[in-house]
């Protein structure tokens, strides 16, 4: 049994001993792009194991153990987490957990101390967590993310914004139903043996992998006429994880429109873009912006190759790039504003208005502080600014019920509906 | 063409309509269902039998709870604000706006230009249902309500954003003895106020509005609220005949494009689907059989007070008085602590007259065998009471209950109380009352609740609550307040749970509030060993036994748990020792009168809403004060810094050292103002601008911009900045000066130093939502403070640009500004040092109060630096200490500077023998869930205690003044100790 060692401020250390012995669990968010990541955690010699259990245990436990006024993403992963331990079957002294952390403003780098807390309160503060973040909080000598791990990971998520993308073009008119998730399945187990063997993370063999699997999913047999596209924004947590806005994208799915999801890659270039603009801002060291700018522009070139193998496709609608989404937030809201989803949020709402999709999700948990102000704040200029913007705004919380959540977006699906028959007879008309 | 039907199955009612080919209505009905869905609709449906049999329909469904029984049954579903939209446009075409009030939803839509259609949101309760819970708090039905309102003369302010707050409203004005049919239309104003600033979000309500829904088509009341507070004049004011049932009728509307089937066939599958059960979420059984339920209740009723017959009792006696919120309690106790006489009932809106009426009932009880030797009184009336009876003590009711539960457990280390409004939780230590919770806004869900909603359901609180003991699968139904409750029930109901299940489920969820929610318990340890349960709620066997089933643990119930109070405060009149009671004897309650007078007082910005209650030989009693001003008497002046604080940023106005020539620089008084005014306003007056502070906040402030709040659940605080600039546009201002700041100053003893989101980018919030900013200059750049070269720097540039001024200009007045704000902390520091050395003079406790800067605000924080000054401490602010103690690791990160101060603060206080702190959270604040419990912990393990206040756009005095109290009773109890 490993040895439990502390540093100097009392924090729980995951040692190499441990690194050998336990499993790491890690909470479940966006389920391609994990399954990933966790593939390439495995590779590097890390015991990792993605949760994708569901269930109502899981908002008990975070309930139990996790202050209530906390918002619903911190409930649920550490729910997730502790739920896991308790009934997952594992050794509880042979388990480490992952929790993300941005650093930034908001509540959310806090969830690292709140799981902390948490598992003192369920008598487990022997279980070490380890903090995934690029800002060299907590280092661990058993862990560690090193460049190659990080240049994986972005080849990761980069492979996940493309199949999550292709996957609700195609999901919603698929003739065989199951079809398009196992299109979906078997590029992601392409991808990950790819990665496992060390194939497929240069520049030139990921644009044959996208080329590759644009032509899977395009070979899946569709049909129907296109229907109502609805996007999905938010808080990062309620946006993607179908266990936080009680499966959103699949209820999308179940009443006959497109689901459109923006991917992930734009979040991580803006958490970078953030740190370059600071010195903008308020001043600061050159060479850290550089450092930054060298980072966006490396992962701008992954998001342009995407982008440019979608448009090249014939038949997929690739989406705007980073800087199209900066161009577009001028005038609304400025440059430092980089809390939470910051100006990201709404600069995709605008993305989609632009894109054909007026119809609109805003997801956030209940109380956000962040979407007080990019989410919920910014819809009015939106809707003066874009009359036929639809959009609705969707609290997500432990007590809401998923019929008064269900019940407002019908209302917005109502109204996208009747444009869109609205707009076919003028059409026809004409 | 066929016929076609219209089913709107809503969150209490159903409505059924049949239109005929013209679109006119053949048929409606509409009808409260009592959570029977199913039963119901298919019943309103078979009414139309003689109009439909054999005849091809298209029928389409709508509503929020119809959803499930449309899918069950296979009949085409639309949504309701869809359906009311497409019925206005057919029949009353040239509508500009519709506000449709349901049972729990409130919408409104905007038609001409864009179309906008909005539903309340998920925290919002000022509907049917919340006008139901407030009649039955007045203690009269909704019609009667509505009539009450029509005789009104004075609104009070009530909470308008969310059904709890405004119950915590009610009840203090309820007990200070207001007029019922002000508190009648004052409800009806807080629903109009919540639809105005819930929904509307910056759209104006003009031209011709339509109202709909149940409660704006049977309540006179509720529309002249409307109709006058939105100006409308009867021709724009529209009240269709069948605004009851707008929603069916347009659900009937959408079905002409469906194929028209058999009438027989709709009716039998929805008979059909009656049969079919959902998944709600279900949980163990409460009780497994009949025997384990006998063998509880023997357990349970073994713990009562000592027989004693009162008609043969001779001797002395002692009178305990609980006036609770909602209901009134009396025991009469003789020397053994035997119960002589008991009295439990609703107060009716007015302690004092049930308790005349009680005191004659004792006396005549009495007779000349039995004398009153002490008396005492507890609860939100305890000081009304006092001065209307002269009673002999009085004390505050977490002291009484602890007197009470101490009786049956002496050895009792935790007592929980859920009364009819409020829940109670403490903790004994040392002999003493210690760490208070109690339930704020959004965890509420006590008895009331359950009763409320029995109600709504067609049965007595009684019955209710036993049909739940034996339940089968009782309900999941979350835990969090009363509204979402309510959601929660009407998922089970479309799930088709049985009534049975959700009464179990009800209390379950009660339950679950107070161990999750309000005492933040992960275990029974971590409430106590001798856990005492008490209040009205713990006689619900269902709720006792949920209670002890979520802990894993027995509890102690006393019989008399819904009288503790009372029975507290009788032994308490015991303890006193006296011979004779002072209270009034049974010739003086002849010429017993008392009269309430509603009066404002204008001794202050608060405004408080007084009652002047007045008693036979010229007693007199003000309720509804936060100082002593209104009494007459001289203001003893404690030394407070919140009130120096304010008084000296207020003075931060006008041209300052400069002559003001460059023009007039408004600034907005709120959120990080009250940090950073001392620099703006040294650096604009230096550059020869005027600055223009926004006025005081007031209420007045805050309704002027409250149409323009995008999310109703963002806090008071950031709320009131609409107002603020509001004001200053008004005031022909050059420009508006309200930068975002991401981070704020580093002071060193945090891990970073941000100013929490909504501090820090309100000012873009605001220039997306005020349409009058399009007239005047306003201007919100990014700037950092705390590197003071790089801000001279960039200011510097950015005055050039907005202003002209020369950028040396600029960088000297920076640098002066730094000085003047480096010395603001300073002065700070220094009277701190002085406030805190003039209390060790005279031996008096300090008082921390802890918060953030804005919480100096009179209106944010309601005048309790006033209050606790009234009890003789001195008050000082988390920014007097916090610099004194350095950077040490938290358990959290600590990355706000705001909050930073606060757990510094706490530090230093728990080496401090004469400091406690109190900490102000302002409703909504996402920071304060991480703080709050760090500085619980940093005080409790140094041994001090943690008192938290929760405030909000109106705040209830009355638990603030019971934690406050209870603190100093703790803070005695040390001392003796």
């Amino acid at each position: 049994m490993a040895q439990l060692v502390y540093d100097k401020n009392g924090r729980l250390l995951f040692t190499k001993e441990m690194a050998k012995e336990y499993t790491i669990l890690a909470p479940q968010m966006l389920p391609d792009h994990f399954a990933m990541l966790v593939s390439i955690l495995r590779e590097a010699g890390y015991n990792v194991e993605m949760l994708n259990t569901s269930g109502h245990t899981i908002l008990e436990e975070g309930q139990k153990y996790v202050h209530n006024d906390a918002c619903v993403p911190a409930i649920l992963v550490i729910g997730q987490l502790i739920d896991a331990i308790h009934r997952g079957g594992y050794d509880p002294h042979k388990v480490a957990l992952f929790i993300t952390q941005t650093g930034g403003g908001c509540r959310a780098s806090n969830y690292l101390y709140l799981l902390r807390k948490a598992l003192a309160r369920a008598g487990l503060e022997y279980v070490p967590v380890i903090s995934l973040n690029l800002s060299g909080l907590e280092k661990n000598p058993g862990f560690k993310l090193t460049v190659p791990i990080l240049r994986k990971a972005a080849f990761a998520i980069i492979y996940g914004d493309l199949m999550m993308n292709v996957g609700w073009q195609v999901r919603p008119y698929e003739v065989n139903p199951g079809d398009t998730d196992r299109c979906l399945d078997e590029c992601r187990e392409y991808l990950i043996s790819e990665m496992r063997a060390g194939r497929g993370m240069t520049f030139k063999s990921m644009v044959r992998n996208f080329d590759r699997i644009i032509e899977k999913f395009k070979a899946v047999p569709v049909s129907g006429k296109e229907k109502v596209r609805v996007g999905v924004v938010g808080e990062i947590y309620v946006k993607y994880s179908p266990l936080g806005n009680n499966n959103l994208a699949n209820f999308l799915l179940s009443e006959g429109v497109e689901p459109v999801i923006p991917g992930l890659m734009d979040f991580i270039i803006f958490k970078v873009y953030n740190r370059d603009v600071d010195v903008d801002l308020y001043g600061g060291l050159w060479a850290k912006q550089k450092l930054c700018r060298f980072l966006e522009r490396y992962l701008m070139k992954y998001q342009h190759a995407m982008i440019d193998a979608l448009n090249r496709s014939g038949r997929f609608r690739g989406p705007g790039d980073f800087n199209d989404l900066h161009n577009l937030i001028q005038g609304y809201l400025g440059d430092g504003n980089k809390m939470g989803e910051g100006w990201l949020l709404t600069a995709e709402m605008l993305e989609l208005i632009h894109s054909g999709v007026p119809n609109i999700v805003c997801t956030q948990p209940f109380g956000c502080l962040p979407n007080h102000i990019v989410g919920k704040g910014m819809i009015r200029r939106l809707k003066e600014d874009y009359p036929d913007s639809n959009i609705v705004a969707i609290d997500y919380d432990p007590g809401a019920t998923k019929i008064n959540q269900e019940n407002r977006i019908k209302l917005m699906l109502a109204n996208a509906q009747k444009r869109r028959q609205m707009a076919e007879k003028q059409a026809a008309a004409v | 063409m066929s016929l076609r039907i219209g089913i709107d199955v809503g969150s209490t009612t159903v409505k059924v309509i049949v239109l005929d080919e013209q679109d006119r209505l053949l048929y409606r009905s509409y009808e409260r269902h009592f959570s029977m869905v199913r039963e119901k609709t298919c019943e309103l449906l078979q009414r139309t039998e003689d109009l439909l049999k054999g005849q091809r329909v298209r029928a389409v469904i709508t509503g929020s709870a119809g959803l499930g029984l449309a899918k069950s049954a296979n009949v085409n579903f639309v949504q309701e604000v869809f359906a009311t939209a497409e019925a206005v446009e057919k029949y009353i075409p040239d509508t500009d706006a519709v506000i449709e009030l349901g049972g729990e939803d409130a919408k409104i839509i905007f038609f001409g230009g864009a179309l906008e259609e909005r539903m309340n949101g998920s925290c919002a309760g000022g509907t049917g249902a919340f006008i139901d819970q407030m009649a039955t708090l007045v203690g009269v039905t909704a019609d009667e309500l509505d009539r009450l309102s029509l005789g009104y003369e004075k609104i009070y302010p009530i909470a308008s954003r969310c059904g709890v707050f405004a119950k915590s409203d009610i009840q203090p004005i309820l007990n200070q003895g207001a007029r019922k049919e002000d508190v009648a239309a004052s409800i009806f104003q807080a629903v109009v106020d919540q639809t105005v600033a819930g929904l509307a979000q910056g759209r104006d309500i003009a031209g011709k509005v339509v109202f709909l829904g149940g409660p704006l088509h049977f309540l006179q009341g509720l529309r002249n609220r409307f109709q006058e507070s939105l100006e409308l004049d009867d021709e724009h004011a529209v009240f269709p005949e069948n605004g009851d049932c707008f929603a069916a009728i347009g659900a009937g509307l959408c079905a002409e494009g469906y194929e028209p089937e058999l009438y027989e066939d709709v009716l039998e599958r929805l008979q059909k689907s009656v049969e079919d059960r959902g998944n709600t979420q279900t949980m163990e059984a409460l009780f497994a059989s009949q025997e384990e339920y006998d063998a509880f209740l023997a357990r349970h009723n073994s713990k009562k007070p000592p027989e004693v017959d009162v008609s043969t009792y001779t001797g002395k006696a002692y009178l305990g008085i609980d006036a609770g919120s909602t209901t009134t309690k009396l025991c009469l106790v003789a020397p053994d602590g035997g119960l002589l006489y008991t009295y439990y009932s609703s107060n009716r809106g007015n302690p004092v007259s049930v308790i005349l009426e009680q005191l004659h009932e004792i006396y005549k009880i009495c007779g000349d065998r039995i004398t009153i030797a002490g008396s005492a009184v507890t609860g939100y009336g305890e000081d009304l009471i006092s001065s209307a009876f002269q009673v002999d003590a009085g004390l505050v009711e977490t002291v009484a209950h602890f007197r009470a539960a101490s009786h049956f457990s002496p050895g009792v280390d935790f007592i929980i109380d859920i009364g009819g409004q409020d829940m109670k939780c403490f903790k004994i230590r040392n002999n003493a009352v210690d760490s208070i919770m109690l339930n704020e806004a959004c965890s509420s869900g006590c008895g009331s609740f359950i009763e409320t909603f029995a109600k709504a359901l067609g049965y007595s609180i009684a019955d209710f609550s036993k049909m739940g003991l034996m339940a089968k699968h009782p309900v999941n139904l979350g835990s969090r307040c009363t509204v979402f409750m309510n959601s929660s029930v009407k998922q089970a109901q479309k799930d088709g749970a049985t009534v049975e299940d959700i009464s179990a489920g009800l209390s379950i969820s009660i339950v679950k509030n107070a161990v999750y929610k309000v005492i933040r318990a992960a275990s029974a340890d971590d409430l106590g060993r001798n856990i005492v349960v008490q209040g009205g709620t713990f006689l619900n066997d269902a709720v006792l036994r949920a209670f002890e089933l979520e802990l894993g643990r027995n509890v102690t119930r006393p019989t008399i748990a819904g009288l503790m109070g009372a029975y507290g405060a009788a032994l308490y009149a015991m303890d006193l020792g006296l011979d004779k009671s002072g209270i009034l004897t049974e010739e003086e309650l002849e010429s017993f009168t008392h009269k309430a007078n509603p009066s404002t007082c204008h001794g202050c910005t608060n405004h408080c809403s007084l009652t002047i209650n007045l008693f036979d030989g010229g007693r007199r009693f003000i309720s509804g004060n936060r100082c002593s001003k209104p009494l007459g008497k001289k203001k003893i002046a404690m030394p407070d810094m919140v009130n120096y604080k304010y008084q000296k940023l207020r003075a931060l106005n006008g041209t300052g050292v400069g002559d003001g020539s460059r023009g007039r620089i408004g600034i907005p008084f709120g959120l990080n103002m009250y940090e950073n005014l001392p620099f703006w306003f040294a650096l604009f007056t230096k550059l020869n601008f005027e600055v223009v502070l926004s006025p005081e906040s007031s209420r007045g402030i805050y309704l002027k911009g409250q149409k323009t709040i995008p999310s109703d659940t963002v806090c008071y605080p950031a709320k009131l900045l609409h107002g603020h600039v509001e004001a200053l546009v008004e005031e022909g201002v050059d420009a508006i000066w309200y930068p975002c700041m991401s981070y704020n100053n580093d002071e060193g003893i945090g891990d970073n130093h941000y100013n929490c989101p909504v501090v820090a980018y309100y000012p873009e919030l605001l220039a997306a939502n005020l349409p009058s900013l399009q007239r005047v200059r306003f201007l919100d750049p990014y700037v950092g403070l705390w590197r003071r070269k790089d801000c001279a720097k960039r200011l510097s540039e950015l005055f050039l640009k907005e202003f002209g001024v020369p950028k040396k200009e600029t960088a000297a007045a920076v640098k002066e500004a730094y000085g003047a704000y480096d010395a603001y902390v300073e002065d700070i520091h220094r009277t701190g040092d002085e406030y805190i050395q003039k209390a060790r003079e005279e031996g008096r406790s300090i008082i921390v109060v802890a918060g953030r800067p804005y919480h100096i605000d009179p209106e944010i924080n309601h005048g309790i630096n006033d209050l606790i000054t009234s009890f003789g401490f001195v008050l000082i602010t988390e920014d007097c200490l916090s610099y004194r103690m350095g950077y040490e690791p938290r358990t959290v990160l600590n990355q706000w500077t705001f909050q930073s101060r606060m757990y510094n603060a706490a530090r230093y206080i728990a080496t401090q023998k004469d400091m406690q702190m109190v900490q102000l959270v302002s409703f909504g604040c996402g920071t304060d869930a991480i703080t709050t419990d760090e500085l619980r912990t940093i005080l409790e393990s140094n041994g001090k205690l943690y008192t938290q206040l929760k405030i909000d756009d109106i705040s209830n005095l009355g638990a603030i003044k019971i934690r406050i109290r209870s603190l100093m009773a703790a803070m005695d109890a040390r001392k003796e100790a």
